[in-house]
């Protein structure tokens, strides 16, 4: 029991994974801005974000909005990206083996942050809120598919494992998911997946700064807020995490395999930010159209093609 | 308290409100995200949103029409929040201060933290001011 309760508050949890995540979104925001020949923030800037608005400023409720999920919706957001970084990490950095079909957990555990985003823009009787909730929803109904087709892609490569641990095994022993060509379409696929649930740029609509003013987020201030913040965070550590886990043969905790470790979930973190800085925002119809025919597309010819060995 | 006074400076995050401004002041405003003068180097970003927003920058005259607008918007924000006028018509009207439609410079209608005079005042006084509203 208090295991349990140290794995998912303190190591790899809520904790680990808030402070690593930071230090990635930090990456990513100093990436950006050396992109644009700019300095960018310091280090510790995730964290002076995140304390400010948990410490410092007030929380407001919107008068017109519901009070309960408008505030509940933020911390059910934190919970589901916890458990399902905690459930990713723990086999990740071998502490437990798991448990047989946690892929299919996580798969649904991933998809609640979004849900809670959507629930809290709707509660907040906001109409900009209530257009990026909606867009959000159908950007949830575009990926997902293709999320879904990725995982089974990759349990049909791994000879039908549904656990993690088995995946990472069965790449360690033969080669890594990444190494053939229908996990090269699956990655790519993947990485756009990726990229639509962290709300990055070119899959940003629900949430744009510009046009409707952070949509879903509008009304949030103070704690919920940082909560959604630390959301984030913890999204930004156990979404490339993930695809480490899928495509790269998982991590190794000895001797010069940290380095590789780090390396790998860094190099996915570039990508994302990379894929970020050199694309405009797709309109809802755009995207939907990307993942739908496109990424579909990649995700079944890849199962196809595992059918015949490649 | 002097801890959250501490985090509250090193992440200001700046919303922008454009009286019945000329544009200059915006472009100004704007100015300071380039590059060349990247103010996120001290951890402020321009957001969209005031719930978010811990500094408001006023900018140009504020006529009749759009104090209510103001009042609303400074409602809405979160607090501790800061205010800075920008610009002689924010400061004090500059040219428009006598006009039949204005409503007083900003700090008639709500208080204001610190001005940055000029019209408009180049980046670096922008970021001057910033830097005194911090460290005061």
């Amino acid at each position: 029991m208090l295991d349990t309760l140290f794995y998912f508050l303190i190591y790899p949890g809520l904790l680990f994974a808030g402070i690593i995540g930071g230090l990635l979104t930090w990456v990513d925001r100093k990436l950006t801005a050396q992109v644009h020949f700019r300095k960018g923030p310091p280090m510790m800037q995730p964290y002076y974000d995140f304390l400010k608005l948990l410490l410092v400023k007030e929380t407001t409720v919107p008068a017109s909005g519901s009070r309960t999920a408008f505030l509940l919706a933020p911390i059910l957001a934190l919970s589901g990206a916890t458990i399902a970084g905690v459930l990713i990490l723990l086999p990740l950095f071998n502490i437990t083996a798991g448990f047989s079909g946690d892929i299919i957990v996580i798969f649904y555990l991933l998809a609640i942050p979004s849900l809670m985003y959507i629930l809290g823009a709707l509660a907040s009787g906001n109409p900009l809120a209530a257009v990026g909730g909606s867009r959000e929803m159908k950007l949830v109904i575009g990926y997902e598919l293709t999320f879904l087709l990725v995982i089974a892609g990759i349990i049909l490569k791994s000879g039908q494992a549904i656990s993690i641990n088995e995946i990472i095994l069965m790449q360690k022993t033969g080669i890594a998911n990444i190494g053939s060509i229908s996990g090269v379409l699956l990655f790519i696929a993947g990485i756009f997946c990726i990229q639509a649930k962290l709300g990055l740029v070119p899959f940003d609509m629900g949430e744009a700064e510009t046009e409707i003013a952070e949509g879903a987020f509008i009304e949030y201030s103070g704690s919920a807020f940082a909560m959604i913040k630390l959301t984030k965070y913890i999204l930004f550590l156990a979404l490339p995490a993930f695809l480490v886990t899928l495509f790269m043969a998982g991590t190794n905790w000895a001797g010069i395999g940290i380095l590789w470790s780090v390396l790998k979930i860094l190099a996915v973190v570039v990508l994302l930010t990379l894929i970020r800085n050199t694309n405009p925002r797709l309109r809802i119809g755009q995207a939907m159209r990307f993942f739908f025919v496109w990424m579909n597309l990649f995700a079944i010819a890849a199962i196809v093609l595992t059918y015949f060995g490649l | 308290m002097a801890f959250k006074d501490a985090v509250l400076k090193k992440s200001l995050w700046l919303f922008h409100f454009g009286g019945a401004s000329c544009n200059n002041c915006d472009i100004e405003v704007l100015d300071c995200l380039t590059p060349r003068f990247d103010v996120e180097r001290f951890g402020m970003k321009l957001v969209g949103s005031p719930r978010h927003a811990d500094v408001m920058l006023v900018n140009g005259s504020i006529n009749k029409r759009d104090k209510p607008r103001l009042l609303e918007v400074y409602e809405q924000m979160a607090k501790p929040c800061l205010v800075v006028a920008i610009g002689a018509c924010g400061c004090t009207g500059g040219i428009f201060a006598e006009g039949n439609t204005f409503a007083g410079p900003v700090d008639n209608i709500i208080p204001v933290d610190a001005y940055i005079p000029g019209c408009p005042p180049k980046p670096e006084a922008i970021i001057g001011g910033i830097v005194k509203l911090i460290s005061k």
